[in-house]
């Protein structure tokens, strides 16, 4: 069963204005419960707007997005438990930590859900968990956190929520290698333990070619490409005149293709390659 | 939205009025406005009203903005004139227990109701035409003999260029972290009045830690380019009185003899 479904997107931004214009139209699309999904395209491309459409930020001004199969505008009085089920991390999250210390931060999700004290105390301690926090930061105040610890804290503070579609927009942007390799393999065990659904918004491809199950590609409002990663990637020529780029390795190997050398170009990690290589090498 | 403030807003545009120097636009504005209040009966306002109109033409912004305008300030247009309606002494033209419209009455409010709209019609004008950058400009020049008595013109216009600058920045954040506050299940939009100023303290926070760390960046970006205050900085734009500021300041002066000479004769 599609745990969300879009049908027929439509946004238009200040309406019968000398400023409207279209962020989004027909867009369509259904992601199964527990997939992956990357979500990629150029500056501009309606990404983060579709995005802010699937948990109820943003009203569409067409078409419907399905939670379960159940029209999230059905009762707009009751759109905040959608923004339970759908949890959106924002870009650059860390500011918007407010409390006193990071735990209280944390339990500001949970704590508006209404859930009792102890229940609240166990989802933000595993939340803590999943994102790499130390229990003796939890105490501290938020403000005296290093950059990635904020980054952290308040990816905590969403997925304490326990939603069962997790929205990451750029979670990356501006930590240091070490640090996005990081945060993106917690991600990764997040979705292989909880068995939930995530969408990845990034302008990282190696990052979306390493762990998506499959690639959303968005263009001047448009969906253009909803596939798996092996197959939106072996379509490089396409993506690069949307002005995206395919992972450095797949690139490589579309060369190496181009020049005569019969290798597979779908590949979309390091590791993938070198397993082609070696096989090219021995036959 | 937050975003859909029209007052105080540039509109650029290259009409007549948008290429007069921002310093006779503040002068003329102040005289204007002076003159509204000169006109004492039905021919001057009349008179200052209709030129009003005309420079609002020429400014070549669509009218629908300057309604939006005044759509801000309309309550307080409809209070004034209604008070004024009840509160007159003179003939009584119609009376119901306690209520009583009289002749004065209604000429007031009539002449408030057009003064005001008038006022913020003229002064929509100036914010309009002028781009935030130039307005300060020129205030700073008309400030300048201020100096005089120790007042820091140029600290005050920077840090007017600052604020205005960062309006609609401070905007779009403020959207943002709302966006945020509300996708964790903040809800701002029920509950009594101090559950909803309760509410806001998830946004305010966020927003004051952001505004010092702008402003430290700011700070630190000026200072790396050297920037030491007013003494001996030259502008880029100079500020220029041209022939068209001078047709504007004989009009303006007809109007104002107009004015004048209809309080006398009417």
């Amino acid at each position: 069963m599609a745990v969300i479904r879009a049908e027929n997107l439509k946004l238009v931004y200040s309406r019968g204005t000398s400023f409207e214009k279209t962020a989004l139209s027909g867009v369509s699309f259904s992601i199964e419960q527990g997939e992956f999904v990357g979500i990629i395209g150029h500056t501009g491309s309606g990404k983060s707007t579709l995005v802010q459409m699937l948990n109820g930020l943003l009203k569409p001004t067409e078409g419907t997005v399905y939670l379960n199969e159940k029209d999230i505008w059905e009762e707009p009085k009751k759109i905040r438990s959608v923004r339970f089920k759908v949890g959106m991390v924002f870009q650059y999250p860390e500011y918007q930590l407010f409390e006193e210390t990071v735990y209280k931060d944390i339990a500001f999700g949970p704590k508006n859900m209404g859930l009792e004290e102890e229940e609240i105390d166990k989802k933000v301690k595993k939340a803590a968990e999943f994102v790499g926090l130390k229990k003796e930061l939890l105490e501290k105040s938020p403000f005296d956190l290093s950059g990635g610890e904020k980054r952290r804290a308040a990816i905590a503070g969403v997925i304490a929520m326990d939603p069962d579609v997790l929205i990451l927009d750029e979670p990356t942007a501006g930590l240091d290698p070490l640090g996005r390799d990081a945060l993106l393999s917690q991600i990764q065990d997040y979705h292989d333990v909880r068995k939930n659904t995530v969408l990845l918004v990034s302008h990282s491809m190696e990052d979306i070619a390493r762990i998506a199950d499959r690639i959303l590609v968005m263009s001047h409002g448009k969906k253009v490409m909803l596939d798996t990663a092996r197959h939106v990637f072996a379509r490089g020529r396409e993506l690069e005149a949307l002005g995206l780029r395919v992972p450095q390795v797949t690139k490589v190997m579309m060369l190496l293709k181009e020049n005569g050398i019969a290798v597979d170009e779908s590949v979309l990690t390091v590791e993938q390659a070198f397993n082609e290589m070696i096989n090219r090498l021995g036959t | 939205m937050v975003r859909d403030i029209t007052l105080g807003q540039f509109m650029p545009g290259r009409s007549m009025i948008h290429r007069l120097d921002a310093r006779s636009k503040i002068l003329l504005l102040i005289a204007y406005i002076a003159f509204i209040f000169v006109a004492r009966n039905y021919m001057a306002l009349l008179l200052i009203t209709l030129s009003s109109m005309l420079v609002v033409l020429l400014t070549k912004v669509k009218f629908t903005l300057y309604l939006k305008s005044m759509k801000v300030i309309l309550f307080v247009v409809i209070l004034t004139g209604l008070l004024n309606i009840f509160y007159g002494t003179g003939n009584v033209l119609w009376e119901w227990w306690v209520i009583k419209i009289t002749d004065t009455g209604l000429h007031n409010a009539i002449f408030v109701t057009i003064r005001i709209a008038t006022l913020v019609l003229i002064s929509s004008v100036l914010t309009f035409t002028t781009s935030p950058s130039d307005l300060t400009d020129a205030l700073e020049k008309l400030m300048k003999p201020l100096a005089f008595f120790h007042v820091k013109v140029h600290e005050i216009a920077m840090m007017m260029t600052i604020a205005l600058r960062f309006i609609p920045v401070l905007l779009e954040e403020t959207d943002k972290i709302m966006n945020a506050q509300k996708a964790r299940g903040a809800d701002m939009e029920s509950g009594g009045m101090m559950k909803r100023v309760k509410a806001l303290i998830p946004v305010l926070i966020p927003l004051f830690v952001s505004s010092f760390r702008r402003a430290n960046d700011l700070a630190m970006a000026m200072e790396c380019r050297c920037y030491n205050g007013g003494k001996g900085r030259t502008r880029m734009k100079q500020l220029h009185f041209s022939l068209t500021d001078l047709w504007a300041g004989l009009f303006s002066l007809a109007v104002f003899t107009g004015v004048v000479l209809c309080n006398f004769y009417f």
